[in-house]
């Protein structure tokens, strides 16, 4: 007896789908079994800091002869306190709003944290296959999303060739993307330094000095080359090569970086300013190995920029079937970064500022840890269920020659810890 | 670069050099058509793991494109 809930539910987000793509899919709200759903719901939280829930739907429709739509939208909803870029003092600090309304505070001894950080993202993908022929697929997508203060588009096509029976796959994509950001308050000229509120009376004047457009934009060209290759009859791998080109506005308009006097203390907050390029490029491999029952998924990537960032990415999944329907899954992942040549944790007072400067911590030197684990379970009808839970560590290393002053007893790189909590629903 | 060369080396040539003696027939392909044995066997999964690594590291892409789509502050 087939379950009458889900199908309800199917067709009501059938009918959804359509609705919202303009589209008439009465053909296909007739046939039943044909679209199928895959949903999730994640929770990001990190201590004192963001938290983002991300709802997710994903739909795909079979329309035989391996031609396959799939749509997927996305909601995020992101609030909580983020990093600025300044260093701790021993007095309490004060800064601007990205808006120039007002200002935001940390305390004495406190990583000041910008708190200001709230955002709604809508995502919308759509994704079309269709063979050319027996051995060539063909793969054409389209994505876009919204937030308060920036926007994307990008379109995406991809070529396979199946060779040897098919036991060997290659592939090219390629991706182009067009980004906009339209940060509250403009764009801070990059350098420039944080203009704050003492009730001077021509803080706005000021204000409006340090800040340039109240837009820029953003190109990526993403090109991908991969080669599947089938080993056995239990054991599938993977290689590509990525190259991915980026130019435009690729500074993050709401961090700041120190500087600093020989005691310590700060003087003043420079807007931080990175280049307008970045290619980058990367290396990844990956096997999946089916044992008895339990399945080993095991990759890695090496990743490298002119920015100067290189990276490590370990990622394994052991997939252990505890019978026919369930399955826990223990997972690690493990990250190790280089830092951005341009990456400063603070400037020291009468040291010249070079033309390219980020304190953002996420392109210091770093190190990060994921460990975690899904249960899953098999329902009736083709249904699955299964729940992660991970915990994320990312800790950074010092790379300053000298720490003056105060700064030795301040904690300049402190961890982030987040928990990861996902419920997932295919039917 | 000799970092670089061995990853190259490992990564590309070993699994070229063996293909000729790789893989499986058509009718041995009941394990690999499984779905949890696909590459990435759950996409939303791998969705949204890229948008959190994205946002929190400075590398991107590897299994897919390395495009964000977001502001991710």
């Amino acid at each position: 007896m087939q379950l009458k809930k889900p199908k309800k539910i199917r067709h009501a987000l059938t009918a959804a789908t359509c609705g919202l793509l303009g589209v008439n899919c009465s053909d296909s709200l007739g046939e039943e079994g044909d679209w199928s759903f895959d949903s999730a719901v994640l929770y990001y939280s990190e201590v004192d800091r963001v938290t983002a829930v991300e709802p997710v739907i994903s739909a795909t429709r079979d329309f035989g002869e391996e031609k396959a739509l799939n749509l997927k939208f996305v909601f995020d909803t992101l609030s909580g306190a983020s990093a600025n870029g300044a260093t701790p003092s021993d007095q309490p600090q004060t800064f601007t709003r990205p808006s120039g309304k007002g200002v935001y505070t940390a305390s004495a001894e406190e990583t000041p944290l910008d708190d200001t950080f709230r955002d709604n993202r809508f995502a919308l993908s759509s994704r079309w296959e269709q063979p050319i022929n027996r051995d060539y697929k063909t793969a054409f997508g389209v994505n876009f999303s919204t937030e308060y203060d920036y926007s994307s588009l990008s379109a995406n096509a991809n070529l396979s060739r199946d060779f040897i029976k098919r036991n060997t796959t290659l592939n090219a994509g390629l991706s182009l993307a067009y980004d906009t950001v339209s940060p509250e308050g403009d764009i801070p000229i990059g350098l420039s330094s944080m203009v704050i509120d003492n009730g001077q009376a021509d803080y706005r004047s000021e204000f409006n000095a340090s800040r340039g457009d109240s837009e820029d934009n953003k190109d990526t060209l993403d090109l991908i080359f991969g080669l599947t290759q089938v080993i056995d009859r239990k054991t599938i791998m993977q290689v590509s090569y990525s190259f991915s080109d980026v130019s435009g506005y690729l500074t993050d308009p709401f961090k700041i970086v120190s500087v600093v006097g020989e005691d310590g203390r700060p003087l003043e907050y420079r807007y931080e300013q990175r280049p307008d390029a970045r290619q980058k490029q990367s290396l990844y491999w990956q096997v999946k190995h089916q044992f008895e029952t339990d399945i080993l998924d095991l990759s890695y990537r090496y990743f490298w920029d002119d920015w100067g960032i290189t990276s490590h990415t370990i990622d394994l999944r052991y997939r252990w079937m505890l019978d026919g329907r369930q399955y826990l899954e223990p997972h690690i992942r493990y990250y190790d970064q280089s830092e951005a040549d341009f990456y400063r944790r603070f400037f020291i007072q009468d040291e010249s500022l070079p033309d390219h400067v980020s304190a953002d911590y996420r392109l210091g030197n770093m190190q990060a840890l994921t460990i975690g684990m899904r249960y899953g379970v098999a329902l009736r009808n083709e249904q699955e269920l299964s729940l992660r839970l991970e915990y994320y560590l990312q800790s950074n290393d010092n790379t300053e020659s000298v720490i003056p002053g105060i700064l030795n007893d301040m904690e300049l790189y402190p961890d982030v810890e987040a928990l990861i909590v996902q419920l997932s629903y295919k039917f | 670069m000799s970092v670089k060369l061995f990853l190259v080396t490992f990564a590309v040539v070993l699994p070229l050099t063996g293909c000729a003696n790789l893989g499986v027939e058509p009718w041995q392909r009941n394990v690999l058509a499984k779905p949890e044995m696909q590459l990435i066997s759950d996409p939303i999964s791998a969705g949204l793991d890229d948008h959190i690594y994205f946002s929190k590291e400075a590398s991107s892409g590897g299994r897919g494109f390395a495009g964000g789509g977001c502001g991710c502050n």
